[in-house]
């Protein structure tokens, strides 16, 4: 790797301050960090530093991706498959299996090509304008927001949202630290609020809509995902015949069962739909100690109580879906997992983490249920608890300075009364 | 069993308190013929055994035997201002001014009594400044006589507070005092609410102090008494090990023990599990060789620096303990390594300073670091951020050795392993800072210098060491201590 590292630094000077490519530096800088990391020696301070950086963290978590991302982009195929009648539910998984795989990267890759390029694009933009080096962070945020976004979004939409929150959300509070916003979910939400027609569109299964207009689709298939089917409930009598259909889809050998919810056999976002491949991730950040076991552990508590109150009232359909089944659908795996654990975005104390990832879990499944308007409320439950995360931060640590002044207070009194 | 009984069974099964204790207070809790129950001092009998649960221990390779050797004497030792944090030198001797073992170099402008001796006889041989011509080191050469002045021989058992203090002022053993909050050299006009001393340290590598005070309790016991007098006749607070026999016996000291991984040898940590300080308090420290020094010059009359220092490292090639002096030479303690791929650290590996071969041992280190120089760029599948990382200690569980025995030892560079980041991974502090505050958030309000929240977030309790493992641990490579240190100093600016 000498021969590498010589190669890096004979080029080095065109980049470096009067050298002709010296607005590049930021592009060189990342490269020769991201290849070598660099032989800078402890000064000042601890003589002696643990092996661990952010380029590794951040590493880590994109390999707790993967079983989800792989599973995302498989199923994809699958339910298109699913969707031309191609294969049954009753078949075999294994049936076509590199065609489903391969149908579903052609579509996913373009959305993670697109997410890096336009994302890290605007990273390398703002660092180079700032003289700052390359921060990491966009490396997972580039490859949660295809794994949030629905198969068939058009990539122009995509890098809008992208940028949107990758400027809107991250830089202008100064970059990758600073955030207040998890950034993916802003992505998300920016599509969500800009252009709600398209996204609740049949965009969930590949070429569902021309699979329709040419006749090829199944009988009886809307494209719609679990949370949309069980949105058209709310408000109807649950007697309703169109509601009674709905609540099959949810029964045991229906097609959003709670095992085909668990393994994920349905239509959703690239990435959110299997709770086991997501689970493989979640066992991976917690056995590494990268992702707070006690926002996930919290999070699918409140997820669960919430769940469980409305199970107790069962004032309509969707109120009656059992809690357990309430929380492998959807974004709320996914979300728990991989987006209330930002460190940067959620609560920083220990105790804070508890409370943060509590309501996180206990608002998504109530907006979700409550306001058919927004199916997804994992996004807007995640979204608002960031907003609320330093509030409460802010009374933990208050706790703590009224502990030590109340201590002072009483040494105060003990000396006064000496 | 009474209500207290019961209570102290409840407390100390959360205190970890031991089962002799316990047994100790059940007993004394039964009430006696007369049916009133004895009264049982409840904070004494569970302040001596605390357990601390946050830390770590940094497993690194060269570990000093157990043999302690005398260390060649050197040609010539150095006594360095930049030490004693808060001090400003002005100087007592020119170049060449002969000077005794014991003779005045320089005095403190903030406090003039207090003076700084040389550990040797023989004449300055130079003054070396630094920047804006601050004074960076006093140099003197021996002639390997090491005349001593006769200095005033105390009475430490019966001395007042004014002459034990005047005294410590005068033979040089003042700079040897720290005080908290600020974590500098104290202020001797001060009246200090407690004094407190660390028998053992727990930093990677460090002396074990039943070697270095081996042979010198009776000092160590006058150096107790000459304390004890400047906080009117109370005792001392030490900590220290459990299993630590060479303190039974000591009189006028309280002791604690404590149990756990560092920084459980902090004085700070140990502070703020017995008594924490608050604002408007001020409390001492001292080094427990130190105190050793301070009964043996103060009875004798004779200067004493004696230090035996943990010649430690995976690099050190007979990693032992030396006998030597303050500010002697350190080629005397590296077995005159001098090679770039080594640093030569005085101190430990967390708190100490990258000191050059050639250079002087500090002044308040007993223990000096050869490490690898990690100055060789990594490359990323090799040695780099993918790499599988099988020699990497790390308290992140992001490489495979924490699965590794506990009782492998590693040996580490003094590479950064990455470049500095903004915060982003969060947790990660907390679980080696074993004090009741917030400290990434402490950081913060240093790094806004937002003094108001400063005060509130505990930063009188703290001292830059304290931090020290968590800058240690710090993924986004902050330098936790140096901001610790300009919080403190802007704090006490402020404070005026």
């Amino acid at each position: 790797m000498k021969a590498l590292h010589n190669m890096l630094d004979s080029i080095r000077p065109h980049f470096e301050e009067g050298g002709k490519l010296s607005r590049f530096w930021v592009v060189y800088d990342s490269l020769e960090t991201f290849a070598f990391t660099p032989g800078h020696t402890t000064k000042s301070g601890v003589q002696i530093r643990d092996g661990v950086d952010l380029k590794r963290t951040m590493f880590l978590v994109i390999v707790a991706l993967i079983p989800a991302l792989l599973f995302g982009t498989w199923n994809q195929g699958h339910q298109y498959m699913l969707s031309i009648g191609e294969v049954s539910v009753a078949d075999p998984l294994s049936a076509l299996f590199l065609d489903k795989l391969l149908i579903g990267a052609v579509k996913v890759l373009p959305l993670v090509i697109v997410s890096y390029g336009v994302g890290l694009g605007i990273e390398f933009l703002f660092a180079g304008m700032r003289g700052h080096s390359i921060n990491e962070g966009y490396l997972v945020s580039g490859m949660l927001i295809p794994l949030i976004m629905p198969v068939d979004v058009p990539l122009w939409m995509l890098a809008l949202a992208v940028a949107f929150a990758v400027i809107i959300a991250k830089e202008v509070f100064g970059g990758t630290g600073m955030n207040i916003l998890n950034v993916a979910l802003t992505a998300r939400a920016f599509l969500f609020f800009a252009y709600p027609k398209q996204l609740s569109g049949e965009i969930w299964i590949h070429e569902v809509a021309s699979s329709k207009a040419g006749g090829l689709l199944v009988d009886g298939y809307t494209g719609a995902t679990a949370l949309g089917h069980l949105a058209s409930t709310v408000g109807k009598s649950p007697t309703e015949p169109a509601v009674a259909g709905v609540m099959d889809m949810f029964a045991a050998d229906g097609m959003f069962s709670l095992t085909n919810s668990f393994f994920g056999l349905i239509p959703g976002s690239v990435g959110e739909t299997s709770a086991l491949a997501i689970l493989i991730g979640a066992v991976l950040l917690i056995w590494t100690g990268i992702g707070s076991w006690k926002v996930m552990s919290s999070f699918l508590v409140g997820g669960l109580a919430m769940g469980a109150i409305f199970n107790l009232m069962g004032l309509n359909a969707y109120m009656t879906i059992p809690a357990i089944h309430q929380v492998v659908m959807g974004g709320f795996m996914f979300g728990m997992v991989f987006m209330a654990t930002d460190p940067v975005s959620a609560a920083q104390t220990e105790r804070g983490k508890w409370i943060y990832g509590f309501f996180g879990g206990f608002l998504s499944i109530m907006i979700r249920v409550f306001n058919p308007a927004y199916p997804e409320g994992v996004m807007m439950a995640i979204l608002f608890m960031n907003v609320m995360a330093p509030l409460i931060d802010h009374y933990v640590v208050q706790s703590n300075v009224s502990k030590r002044e109340k201590r002072m207070e009483l040494a105060m009194a003990q000396r006064a009364t000496a | 069993m009474t209500l207290e009984g019961l209570l102290v069974l409840v407390l100390g099964w959360k205190l970890d308190i031991d089962a002799e204790i316990y047994k100790k207070v059940v007993q004394a809790s039964v009430p006696r013929p007369n049916f009133a129950p004895r009264k049982v001092n409840l904070r004494e009998l569970m302040s001596r055994k605390i357990r601390i649960k946050k830390g770590a221990d940094i497993r690194l390779k060269g570990r000093p035997t157990q043999t302690v050797d005398a260390a060649a004497s050197t040609a010539t030792c150095a006594v360095q201002p930049p030490n004693y944090h808060g001090i400003t030198p002005k100087l007592e001797v020119k170049e060449g001014s002969a000077v005794q073992a014991g003779s005045p170099l320089f005095f403190s402008k903030e406090a003039p009594a207090m003076k700084f001796l040389s550990p040797t006889s023989g004449k300055v041989k130079s003054i070396v400044r630094g920047a804006k011509r601050r004074i960076l080191a006093v140099i003197v050469e021996s002639d390997g006589k090491n005349d001593a002045v006769a200095l005033d021989k105390i009475d430490v058992a019966s001395a007042s507070a004014e002459v034990i203090r005047k005294a410590m002022l005068s033979h040089g053993m003042f700079p040897f005092v720290e005080q908290r909050p600020f974590a500098d050299v104290a202020n001797p006009d001060d009246t200090p609410r407690s004094i407190h001393v660390s028998g053992f340290d727990s930093a990677p590598l460090a002396p074990d102090m039943e070697i270095v005070l081996k042979g010198r309790m009776e000092a160590f016991q006058n150096g107790i008494h000459a304390l004890s007098a400047l906080v009117g006749g109370n005792a001392i607070h030490l900590g220290i090990r459990p299993q630590q026999t060479i303190y039974s016996g000591l009189k006028n000291v309280e002791l604690t023990s404590f149990d756990g991984p560092h920084p459980a040898g902090n004085v700070g940590v140990q502070v703020h599990h017995t008594l924490p300080i608050n604002k408007g308090e001020t409390l001492w420290t001292m080094h427990a060789e130190d105190v050793a020094n301070l009964g043996e010059t103060l009875v004798s009359g004779v200067y004493t620096s004696k230090r035996t220092i943990a010649a430690t490292g995976s690099e050190h090639p007979h990693p032992r303990y030396l006998q030597t002096h303050l500010g002697c030479e350190l080629s005397s303690l590296t077995n005159g390594m001098n090679d770039a791929s080594v640093r030569v650290i005085s101190g430990n590996p967390l708190t100490g300073t990258h000191a050059a071969a050639d250079g002087y041992l500090g002044g308040l280190d007993h223990q000096i670091t050869l490490l690898p120089e990690g100055n060789d760029p990594k490359f990323l599948l090799t040695a780099g951020w993918l790499s599988p990382g099988l020699d990497k200690f790390s308290l992140s569980k992001s490489y495979p050795t924490w699965l590794m025995p506990k009782s492998k030892e590693f040996v580490m560079d003094t590479n950064t392993g990455g470049e500095e980041r903004a915060f982003v991974v969060t947790g990660q502090y907390e679980p080696v800072f074993p004090f009741d505050i917030y400290p990434v958030q402490l950081i913060k309000s240093i790094m806004a210098n937002d003094i108001d929240a400063m005060e509130k977030l505990g930063i009188y309790e703290v001292a830059p060491e304290d931090f020290a493992l968590c800058e240690y641990a710090c993924t986004s490579k902050i330098d936790v201590q140096d901001i610790v240190r300009e919080g403190l100093d802007n704090l006490k600016k402020e404070l005026g």
